[in-house]
């Protein structure tokens, strides 16, 4: 409790207090936020500059509307691929599914960074994919994959699936077959039961899911630096170089908070909701 | 109509565990190949296992993969121990003050972008240096007290969740017996939340070891953990000894699963034995 409190809480809060500072080359490098003025009075010096200059300059704008655009699309390839897979496994014999459940799960346990890695391997324009496709005589000149949006959605889909497929499946794995049964008793066909019973019964499930990969998504670091391109960064990407290579911890500060911004509405739904699970059980 | 479903799912299985393992089994073939040009299938020199020779002979991927372990077996052990309380407060203690607050925190670090929770740890750190002295510079200190701090979040959530479907009665019985408070919790409580202890403590490790983002927030000019230096590597270019280390972690990682998941299954088959000698 105290851990979190001291490591979390008031880092935000320092945080939020740099990013209305002032960079200078001092030690560490931003201004002071308030001072002693006559030694009595305590001055606050806040400095809105930091978010104008967001606010203003298009490189931000643009970097903010792509990481959402990014995000949002993995999130919604990630759906596509991850539904159908959780569904499949929620209806598998007990025996497969605990199989089928690790299976899942195990990619998730091996490094993040290599599984990236991986990628570059497959995608390189003298890589697996390309070099098998023109063997083939499918193609003869090789896809340009990476450093394409392309190749970061499915860094992304990739990286993330399994925390789509696992809210999924706890959601799936808990709903009652009978009502498809009277479903189809009355009629329905197998699709129409499927849109009425099972996805509106799913939905928790769903937006659980979504938001654990948009949220992150949205600052994903990593993943676009090795697949992305290099003419459009991704949000996280400018922070850390406001951060690392111009020194400029105000304007990375900014950065940050406005993510949060972004953010703290998806957060707060995701709270609200694992509240509610909690209070079900 | 029926048909059609009975092929759609499988097939999506199918596809969705061939793109999780596909690039996985590449990356392992890769590793054998004798080409210095990655993704060239050098058929005359290869399988070889030049690249696992050439790690083991890296100094810096060495000490680095020695100060990961370091690390991640700190962050671990602390985790789980900060972990396990915060879920027993949030399970345990009812409607206590600061109970909300407790629980938005806990879940806080989970959804939070690695790069938020980074850049404001390492704030902290200059703050608490300016003011306090302490932690002096920054090295394996921040780094475990910034892996601490977002993996205890998954270690309570993993106890919250086993918690929340355990007997109390068990607890009520040893205590009507006459235990003392702190030999229930030794004796009842925490052999029976044990798997979920195990599986947040293997999970806090993964989580540290694998950790690029806040560790390069966290970290000093002196310490470079692994991941940062296959990172600065990777990103670079493909680099066949890469593909090396990334197919040892694997298997590394692969057993440690398959024998956790064997190992909470025996545990769990044992637990309901027992209960059924209990009550017959």
């Amino acid at each position: 409790m105290l851990w979190l409190l001291l490591f979390f809480m008031v880092p935000f809060i320092l945080v939020f207090g740099i990013s209305f500072t002032q960079a200078q080359l001092s030690i560490p490098p931003y201004s002071p936020l308030w001072e002693w003025v006559d030694h009595r009075v305590l001055a606050l010096r806040v400095h809105l500059s930091n978010y104008a200059f967001l606010a203003t300059d298009a490189l931000y704008i643009s970097s903010y509307l792509y990481s959402l655009k990014v995000a949002a699309v993995s999130t919604f390839w990630c759906l596509l691929l991850g539904y159908p897979m959780a569904y499949g496994i929620a209806r598998a014999a007990p025996a497969t599914r605990s199989l089928l459940l690790m299976l899942v799960i195990l990619p998730f346990w091996t490094s993040f960074l290599l599984r990236v890695y991986a990628w570059i391997g497959l995608l390189k324009n003298n890589g697996v994919i390309n070099n098998i496709l023109m063997s083939l005589g499918v193609i003869h000149q090789p896809i340009v994959m990476m450093q394409t949006d392309f190749a970061v959605y499915i860094g992304i889909v990739y990286s993330y699936l399994p925390f789509m497929i696992l809210p999924l499946y706890a959601n799936l794995e808990k709903h009652d077959r009978t009502l498809l049964e009277a479903a189809a008793d009355l009629g329905a066909r197998p699709w129409k039961a499927f849109m009425r019973v099972t996805l509106p019964l799913s939905l928790p499930g769903i937006i659980a899911g979504a938001l654990l990969v948009f949220i992150p998504a949205v600052g994903e670091y990593v993943i676009p630096s090795l697949l992305g391109r290099s003419d459009q960064l991704m949000i996280g990407r400018v922070l850390s170089d406001e951060f690392f290579e111009n020194r400029d911890w105000p304007v990375a500060s900014a950065v940050a908070i406005a993510m949060l911004l972004l953010l703290v509405i998806p957060i707060v739904i995701f709270q609200r909701q694992q509240g509610r699970e909690m209070a079900h059980k | 109509m029926i048909r059609h479903r009975r092929y759609f799912v499988p097939t999506m299985l199918a596809f969705g565990f061939a793109f999780l393992y596909v690039p996985i089994l590449s990356m392992i073939v890769y590793s054998f190949n004798n080409s210095r040009l990655v993704t060239v299938w050098d058929s005359a020199h290869s399988p070889t296992l030049k690249w696992y020779t050439l790690l083991f002979q890296n100094a810096q991927i060495m000490s680095a993969a020695r100060l990961s372990l370091g690390i991640a077996t700190l962050n671990a052990c602390i985790s789980v121990v900060l972990g396990t309380l915060a879920g027993l407060a949030l399970v345990r203690f009812g409607r206590f003050k600061g109970r909300t607050l407790l629980g938005a925190m806990t879940a806080a670090p989970l959804v939070m972008p690695e790069i938020i929770t980074g850049l404001s740890m390492l704030m902290l750190f200059v703050a608490m240096e300016r003011l306090i002295g302490w932690p002096a510079g920054r090295g394996i200190t921040t780094i475990t007290i910034a892996h601490v701090t977002f993996s205890m979040a998954y270690v309570t959530v993993i106890i919250q969740s086993r918690l929340a479907n355990f007997d109390e009665s068990l607890e009520e019985a040893a205590m009507d017996l006459g235990a003392r408070p702190h030999i229930v919790f030794f004796r009842i409580t925490l052999p029976l939340i044990m798997p979920a202890i195990v599986s947040g403590w293997l999970l806090s490790f993964t989580l540290s070891w694998d950790d690029v983002v806040i560790s390069q927030f966290a970290a000093g000019p002196s310490s470079t953990t692994l991941p940062m230096v296959i990172f600065s590597k990777v990103r670079l270019g493909v680099s066949p000894d890469v593909n090396a280390l990334a197919t040892l972690m694997v298997l590394i990682v692969a057993c440690g699963v398959v024998a956790s998941a064997f190992w909470v299954r025996a545990s769990e088959r044992r637990r309901a034995r027992e209960m059924q000698l209990v009550n017959p």
